[in-house]
């Protein structure tokens, strides 16, 4: 069987479906929420590398460092936040932080 | 105009009271530091007034010797477009005549306080306070403009107010001036709207160039309504003067005025500032000859004012009050004069008014000074022995008063009474017979007065008031000097004026350019004039005319009942209670202020209040608002959870939301 483009961008579609459902379904751990974002840029980067073998364009797989960075700056700025939150609260539980109401 | 008159010397008249009220006022009270003592304050004070009089005495004399005339704006206030606000002052015969009476009056007043107020602690303050009153009282007469009027008119209802509520610490006295100062704002009300109308339509606030528009504005009607101009524009001035000159039915607060000091009733509430009103319409006379309808108006007021404040005057027991009423009774006399067309008369009983009834008020207070601070005329009696120069002096002023020929209230009196009777207007006829009444009701309440405090039995031992143990160690005693002297200096043109000064001021050129009669219209005046040959002979005549039977008939019948048979007013009164008790309560009218118009505005303003205020816009629209807002916001607040998953889920919708229609649904 041959893979296409589709299939690429299928499990890409996928992969960000689950990240998405994982954020709003995720009801106990802030790490778990974390992790659901990295999926979905993960995703992203999936879409990013496959567009960039189809049309024989390196740009595209450039772009992806660059987004591998980011991530990886960004969840070592989320887990120590995380860390200074259970410092604080005791709890990294995502039912209890809702100090943002209203 | 002959410019024999200077501008210094007309600001030195109207300012020099002024500078010893505020040096008495300033220094001499506790603002100032209480540094001028009471020899100081009032000598200053007397001495401002002093130099007004002379001055004044000056001018009149030019502008009777010489026929000078003054009339120029001294000062730009402001100006607004086209209308200009100036001080200015205006001299002629009306004029320089008012302010020889007012500084004379206020002099006499002056001298006699040092006397009278002797034993107060408000001394300077008084002196500050009389002063300040001759002053505005020069500013609204020598005015030249309606704007300046405005203001001596508006400040001596100030100082009336501060001087009747002068013992404030006395809570009669504080709603004696309260109401003083509300009668008078309904009166100023429609003065106002007078002056404003006569500037909206003449463009100017200038006597002079106003009534040279007068012809112009007789053509004009209110704008909406068939109503002459003219007559609106008189009947609002008219209105001011209503209220300042105590006309029915604005003339409530002039009875409680008495509570004030004494000396304050003969220069206030006496002499000068209640016929502010009187000058006022002289002065308008181009404006009040154009309008039938305000002239047959005054007819009517003053005929209403003249005969039944008398009647009221009959059933009064407080000395101050009984010579209230009787003023109310006089002023109403100037306003027929008014309305008849006979300006100069109603001015010519103003001047000699403003000498016996200052003589008569300031007798009265020296007779209270005499029987130490009792105001009843039940309780004194047979002061004749004990008070012999005040005695003599109100016994002058009272045969003034009435009309005896020869003495100066004869003069004015019966030229009204004449005056009314050549009017041809509507409402003279019942006018007529009003001030005719009017003589009988003077005489007899002016010499029950009399009998009862200067004959008879002495009855000041009797008085239930008094304080125990007081009473039988004094006697009465004349009082000083200070006092006795302003009366006799009173008494003397009380008397004589009217004499020597008729022929002069009715019938001579001494008004002939401050009052403006169109004779072929009004011929009261005229007709005065055909019938008039010497003082002489006016005199002789009366002796067979109806007024003076009528002033006899009073006095005779005064005699009867409280000389020969004390018993017979109490019979009277027990056999017509009711009309007795119509008098005592003053026709009710109190009453009816109080109960139905101050109450009403009362009930109306609590409703505005707690409705429109408190209901609509604070509880409406300010709190209402904020009610609002906090309601949407509590539902609003509902969305935001805190939970961050819900603001992802929202964000992802509104992702898709967008992605969906700028994929398939944008146009």
């Amino acid at each position: 069987m041959n893979i296409t483009l589709g299939h690429y961008l299928t499990l890409g579609a996928v992969l960000f479906a689950l990240s998405v459902i994982g954020i709003f379904l995720n009801r106990k751990n802030l790490i778990v929420l974390l992790m659901a974002i990295e999926l979905m840029l993960l995703a992203v980067n999936t879409n990013f590398v496959a567009f960039s073998h189809y049309l024989g364009d390196m740009h595209g797989q450039v772009f992806v460092f660059f987004i591998l960075t980011v991530a990886a700056a960004e969840s070592a700025i989320g887990l120590a936040i995380l860390v200074l939150l259970f410092r604080n609260r005791y709890s990294v539980n995502v039912d209890e932080l809702n100090s943002l109401k209203g | 105009m002959s410019q024999s008159i200077q501008a210094s010397t007309l600001i030195t008249v109207v300012l020099a009271p002024l500078v010893g009220s505020l040096l008495a006022g300033i220094w001499g009270t506790q603002l100032g530091g209480g540094g001028l003592g009471r020899r100081w304050a009032h000598s200053l004070t007397i001495l401002g007034v002093l130099v007004s009089f002379v001055l004044s005495a000056l001018t009149l004399q030019d502008v009777v010797v010489d026929g000078a005339r003054f009339n120029e704006s001294i000062y730009t206030w402001m100006q607004i477009g086209e209308l200009k606000m100036e001080i200015g002052f205006m001299v002629d015969g009306l004029t320089a005549m008012m302010m020889c009476v007012v500084t004379f009056v206020s002099l006499m007043v002056h001298i006699y306080t040092i006397g009278y107020m002797e034993e107060d602690e408000g001394y300077n303050r008084f002196f500050a306070y009389i002063s300040l009153f001759t002053f505005a009282m020069l500013m609204l007469v020598m005015s030249n403009n309606m704007l300046q009027l405005f203001f001596g008119w508006e400040a001596v209802g100030l100082v009336s107010y501060l001087l009747i509520g002068f013992w404030f610490n006395k809570p009669s006295a504080v709603f004696a001036n309260m109401k003083a100062f509300l009668v008078n704002r309904v009166g100023d009300f429609g003065f106002i709207l007078g002056i404003g109308l006569v500037a909206a339509y003449a463009g100017t606030l200038n006597y002079t160039e106003a009534f040279a528009k007068a012809d112009q504005l007789a053509a004009l009607t209110l704008p909406g309504t068939d109503w002459m101009l003219v007559t609106v524009i008189c009947i609002c001035l008219f209105i001011g003067a209503m209220g300042k000159s105590a006309q029915f039915p604005l003339h409530v607060w002039l009875p409680d005025s008495m509570e004030g000091p004494t000396p304050i009733s003969a220069l206030i509430h006496a002499a000068t500032m209640v016929t502010a009103g009187i000058f006022m319409v002289a002065r308008m006379s181009p404006l009040f000859e154009l309008s039938d309808t305000a002239l047959n108006l005054m007819l009517s007021v003053g005929a209403i004012t003249a005969l039944f404040m008398g009647f009221v005057g009959i059933v009064q027991n407080d000395i101050k009050r009984v010579v209230a009423y009787s003023t109310l009774s006089q002023l109403g006399y100037m306003t027929v004069a008014l309305g008849a067309s006979a300006y100069s008369v109603a001015v010519f009983h103003l001047m000699t008014h403003a000498f016996f009834k200052a003589l008569l008020f300031l007798a009265a207070g020296s007779v209270i000074m005499g029987v130490h601070h009792n105001q009843d005329i039940r309780y004194m009696g047979g002061l004749r022995k004990y008070m012999p120069i005040t005695w003599l002096t109100s016994l002058l002023g009272s045969l003034a008063l009435i009309g005896t020929p020869l003495f100066s209230g004869f003069y004015s009196k019966d030229s009204i009474i004449e005056a009314v009777a050549a009017s041809h207007l509507p409402a003279a006829p019942w006018a007529y017979v009003a001030v005719l009444a009017g003589v009988f009701v003077t005489a007899f309440y002016s010499f029950r007065m009399y009998f009862l405090v200067f004959h008879g039995k002495p009855r000041f031992d009797q008085d239930p008031h008094a304080h125990h143990g007081e009473t039988h160690t004094h006697t009465p005693h004349e009082s000083p000097w200070v006092v006795t002297l302003p009366l006799v200096l009173l008494a003397i043109p009380s008397v004589l004026i009217g004499y020597f000064t008729i022929d002069f001021m009715l019938f001579g050129d001494f008004f002939k350019d401050a009052i403006y009669v169109n004779s072929a219209l009004h011929p009261a005046m005229k007709a005065l004039q055909d019938m008039f040959h010497s003082p002489m002979a006016m005199a002789e005549h009366a002796l067979t005319t109806m007024p003076l039977m009528l002033a006899l008939a009073g006095v005779l019948l005064a005699f009867y009942m409280y000389m020969i048979h004390p018993s017979v007013p109490a019979f009277i009164q027990r056999h017509v209670k009711p009309i007795h008790s119509l008098l005592v309560n003053k026709y009710f009218l109190d009453d009816f202020n109080e109960k139905i118009l101050a109450r009403g505005t009362r009930m109306l303003a609590t409703g505005l209040w707690k409705g429109g205020d408190q209901g609509v816009i604070d509880g409406f629209v300010v709190n209402g608002s904020w009610r609002i807002v906090g309601k949407v916001s509590m539902l609003v607040r509902r969305l935001q959870t805190g939970f961050l998953y819900h603001y992802a889920l929202l964000m992802i919708l509104g992702m898709f939301g967008l992605i969906t229609w700028f994929v398939w649904l944008k146009p």
